[in-house]
């Protein structure tokens, strides 16, 4: 009696039972908060169904849905030709929002947001600005009392694409960085600083060590109650990110969507246009080997265009454009 | 299942005239319920001849087992590494590259903050761990032994996650505002506490390695001089020497060899340590140039950036890291206990 | 035979009355004594000084834990899962749970294995090559990195399956249990006196039924105390389960799906920016803390009863 009792709870455990579908899914910390808001919220709507999220990075989302050890996978970096092409498990892109990446600054005292320049951020990286009173700094802040110590700068240790949107952008503004370092989930930093792992390392490492400067996603900012500065963009006006200026950055990208969603939106022209913007993308296998799974995706995408994107912006996410949204929800159609 | 032993104790006259070979004993006294074919056979007094075999040979299989693990990790990681070891070829380890834009990689800044962090953790690991050793084993008085030792060994039972929690939230911030400032000001002198401090870095991971390290030197210390023999410490005692002298002499020259040994156990543990040293070092992988530079150590950079490495080359340059630290720590431990198994052979086993 | 056996001592001198012939020997006899006995006092400082150093961080880390872990231990951490992120509240109950099936897995694989390899080396293979092969070989390895471990255990079981599940986890920390329970097996049974054995054997008892029946049962006590200290050793480990449990946010009892673990949780919620997690976190170190203090703490009571009281 007591040995049936246990074969039946080892094989209710092995999965048997179908009390609930787990999908399991893991890429980037970029877009983590909404995510994981949207599959929360999900899940109690259709307790079913569990979507799994692991935030270990966009370049853990591509690598693991590449081998197909994770049903789909997350990315603010778009695969390359050559990824894709050496993918196991074929996929394609599906935006689902946009945000920014923010300069995030630790200075004891300090209350104004600092003005950041494209170039100044990519000496920062590159080592050689190395103090917040550098003229540069000073220059671009006016009438601030910067303080003569050294900067620390910090920079993602693992695969991120958070790092990808980031070093795009440098690479567009400091043809030094674009022939240095280049743009890429994982890059050598040039310069001096410390590496954490995911957004919210980043962030953690931030908030802890004075005088410390970093980037991270918005909402990471916001949550934690970090200043961040503003950014010059392409037009010549130091902005601060809020998700109109993500939109305005999008504007062009979304009239000229190609077809496979991957598209660049960093420094942006536009006044309005903030230039560390991006899309962000879940890759989703072309075709599902359990075609419960695939229906479960299906319908958590659909889910998502019609009441997930109301909440980007308050979680200071811009939603996607209307044009792009009607691409999406076409393209979704093809998930099987 | 009743023991033979006990219900013939229990009942010696019953024991049946016409020979013990005929059904086992407890069935004399058991009620007469019919057995299943599995019960009878444990039950049975058969000469066993081919059960003792199927034992014994279940039992050496399942030693053999510990043989397979070694050579099963052995086998996976050279064969996943095989395209960055004919990419690269032995070069790997003498080059500082870490670039996974281009596709060049180079292990040398890991290997040498992985010495770094473990050859400074032994540093001050080793005068204290056998400090305490010595006093534990020579100076301490019998009551206190029980409890003092019980609390060095509890140190080894905090996980390593615990370890670096702790070090981000205390070390880190003691390091950065209070003792970092104190060694630049009392030792900047040496020049190696150039450089900017921020608490994570080379001096921090190095500490709180030590703090790991200083329970299995201290605890094998411990057994290595407790195996020397009494007659070694009576003889030294006797010949005038004070307490000291008595430990020198008597102990500590006769179990050399055996604390070199722990001190290598505790480098070969220093050399793999993850999770803790990953939480505080900095992540950054370049040679760091002063104690408080950030750095990077092979098991922490696979602890990054394994799950997420994309492209053949980045991974099996990762696995490659993973093969070259499970070889080195081989070797390391083996050359450890072969050391202090020379010393420990002749005294009796102890539980730890 | 007139020679004395018992050789003579000229009368003790009264050096310190300066009674020696020669002053200079007895300053320096006396200086050099003192100098013995300075060095005595300052080694026996340093040693009771490093003893205090030694136990100094056990008491700020354990102190610390608890200060801190303390407060944020309600109801609702051991039975709620994680709260969305940011948001306040929630717990680690599915990480609790899912240590515990991970490390439950781990057991029925790595106990088993670990005995049986155990009782090899102690009944079997005494004093053959094999057997210290063996032995060597089960030191060796209970030094080698747990990541190493991770990441061979990924490469077998979650790169063929195809994805990460709570059992590859459980392989993966069952073969970081075997050597040592391999180990403290062997010598608990080297402890069991022969002559029970043999007493066994006069009876008539087959080999197999004497060490299963008699010599396994008369060491059970520190065998048990060597599965509790495996136990606790892995109960612990966090690189393992990055690559094989995974994580997972919500409950989850199966064992082909990725799952919670404790020390995973802690290490994510550590390096995180979210002051609620922190909290999270050092309530999870603590529950982890006293689990394992717990089952040390059992082992060494269990070492001092038990049949072999005074063997060890």
């Amino acid at each position: 009696m007591k040995l049936r009792l246990l074969a039946a709870l080892t094989i209710a455990m092995m999965g048997g039972t179908a009390v609930a579908q787990n999908i399991n899914a893991a890429g980037a910390t970029f877009p983590n908060p909404i995510y994981n808001r949207w599959f929360t919220e999900y899940a109690q709507a259709h307790p079913s169904v569990h979507i799994n999220y692991q935030p270990i990075g966009s370049g853990g989302g591509i690598r693991q849905v590449s081998d197909g050890t994770v049903d789909f996978g997350a990315s603010d970096g778009p695969m390359t030709d050559q990824q894709l092409s050496q993918a196991k498990v074929k996929v394609m892109h599906i935006p689902t929002v946009l945000g920014a990446v923010v300069p995030v600054y630790n200075i004891p005292n300090l209350n104004k947001d600092l003005n950041f320049s494209g170039d100044v951020i990519a000496d920062i990286y590159i080592g050689k600005i190395q103090k917040w009173n550098d003229p540069r700094i000073v220059k671009d802040n006016p009438g601030v009392n910067l303080p003569d110590h050294q900067i620390l700068p910090v920079y993602r240790s693992d695969g991120s694409g958070t790092t990808y949107i980031f070093t795009d952008y440098l690479s567009k503004v400091s043809p030094e960085w674009q022939g240095k370092v280049g743009k890429n989930t994982s890059v050598k930093w040039p310069g001096p600083g410390v590496g954490q792992k995911g957004n919210e390392g980043v962030a953690g490492m931030v908030r802890q060590a004075p005088y410390s400067f970093g980037y991270v996603e918005l909402i990471y900012a916001l949550q934690n109650k970090m200043s961040y500065g503003t950014v010059k963009n392409a037009a010549g006006k130091f902005l601060k990110a809020t998700p109109d200026g993500v939109t305005a950055a999008a504007a062009a990208a979304a009239k000229n969507m190609p077809a496979d969603y991957r598209v660049s939106i960093t420094n942006a022209g536009g006044a309005t246009s903030y230039p560390i913007s991006s899309f962000t993308w879940l890759l989703i296998p072309k075709q599902f080997s359990d075609a419960a799974k695939g229906k479960a995706v299906k319908d958590f995408l659909t889910w998502m265009l019609d009441k997930g994107e109301s909440q980007a912006a308050a979680m200071g996410y811009a939603p996607l454009p209307v044009q792009v949204q009607a691409m999406v929800r076409k393209t979704i159609m093809t998930v099987r | 299942m009743s023991s033979p032993i006990i219900s013939i104790a229990q009942k010696p006259r019953q024991t049946d005239p016409s020979g013990g070979s005929q059904g086992s004993p407890a069935q004399l006294d058991a009620p007469e319920a019919p057995k299943s074919p599995v019960r009878q056979f444990l039950m049975s007094r058969s000469s066993g001849k081919a059960a003792d075999t199927t034992f014994s040979a279940i039992m050496l299989m399942c030693a053999l087992s510990i043989f397979a693990i070694v050579l099963f990790i052995l086998y996976i990681l050279i064969a996943r590494s095989k395209l960055s070891i004919s990419q690269f070829g032995f070069k790997f380890f003498t080059r500082s590259a870490w670039d996974p834009v281009s596709g060049d990689f180079g292990a040398f800044p890991f290997i040498y903050g992985t010495l770094a962090t473990s050859l400074l953790a032994l540093l001050m690991a080793v005068p204290l761990a056998l400090g305490v050793a010595v006093f534990l084993t020579e100076l301490c008085p019998q009551k206190l032994r029980a409890p003092i030792s019980f609390v060095t060994e509890l140190l080894a039972a905090i996980p390593s996650v615990v370890y670096g929690l702790w070090a981000v939230f205390v070390l880190v911030p003691l390091m950065r505002d209070q003792l970092g400032p104190f060694l630049q000001k009392y030792l900047g002198w040496t020049q190696l506490f150039n450089g900017y401090n921020f608490g994570v870095g080379l001096l921090t991971a190095s500490i709180i390695l030590a703090i790991m390290i200083l329970p299995i030197i201290s605890s094998i210390a411990r057994d290595i001089m407790l195996a020397v023999p009494i007659s070694q410490r009576e003889g030294v005692l006797a010949l005038g020497a004070t307490r000291w002298e008595m430990i020198r002499m008597g102990v500590l020259r006769n179990a050399r060899i055996g604390i070199v040994g722990a001190i290598i156990l505790g480098l070969g543990r220093a050399l793999g340590e993850t999770m803790a040293v990953t939480m505080v070092i900095g992540n950054h992988p370049e040679i760091p140039k002063s104690l408080f530079s950030p750095g990077y150590t092979l098991a922490s950079v696979i602890a990054n950036e394994f799950s997420e490495a994309t492209g053949d080359v980045y991974l099996s340059s990762l696995i490659e890291i993973g093969l070259a630290l499970f070889l080195v720590t081989i070797v390391v431990n083996a050359i450890a206990r072969a050391l202090v198994w020379a010393v420990t052979r002749g005294a009796p086993a102890r539980a730890h | 035979m007139a020679t004395n056996p018992f050789h003579t001592l000229p009368p003790p001198q009264d050096f310190a009355a300066g009674a020696s012939p020669t002053q200079q020997t007895s300053r320096r006899v006396r200086l050099n004594r003192v100098r013995r006995h300075l060095w005595n006092h300052v080694v026996t400082g340093l040693a009771v000084l490093s003893t205090v150093i030694v136990i100094a961080p056990l008491v700020a880390i354990l102190g610390y834990l608890i200060y801190k872990g303390a407060s944020s231990l309600n109801l609702a951490f051991f039975t709620h899962i994680p709260a969305p992120v940011g948001e306040p509240g929630g717990g680690m109950a599915n990480a609790i749970v899912g240590s515990g099936l991970v490390l439950g897995i781990a057991s029925l694989m790595g106990i088993p294995v670990g005995i049986a390899a155990g009782v090899y080396l102690a009944e079997f293979g005494r004093g053959s090559w094999l057997a210290s092969a063996v032995r060597f070989t089960a030191d060796v390895l209970n030094g080698v990195p747990s990541i190493v471990m991770g990441i061979a255990i990924y490469s077998l079981i979650v790169m063929r399956q195809k994805h990460f599940s709570a059992l590859a986890g459980g392989v993966a920390l069952a073969i970081m249990m075997v050597p040592t329970i391999t180990r403290t097996t062997e010598e608990m049974l080297a402890t069991v006196p022969h002559a029970i054995r043999e007493a066994a054997y006069g009876l008539g008892v087959p080999r197999w039924r004497t060490v299963l029946s008699v010599t396994l049962k008369t060491a059970s006590p520190g065998i048990i105390t060597g599965c509790m200290l495996a136990f606790a050793r892995v109960a612990g480990e966090t690189a393992p389960l990055l690559f094989t449990a995974f994580g997972n946010e919500f409950w989850s009892l199966r064992l082909n799906e990725p799952i919670a673990a404790l020390p995973l949780q802690i290490y994510v919620y550590a390096i995180s920016p979210y002051d609620e997690w922190h909290r999270l976190a050092w309530a999870g170190s603590l529950v982890l803390i006293v689990l394992i203090m717990v089952s040390v703490t059992l082992v060494r009571i269990y070492a001092n009863r038990g049949v072999l009281k005074g063997a060890s």
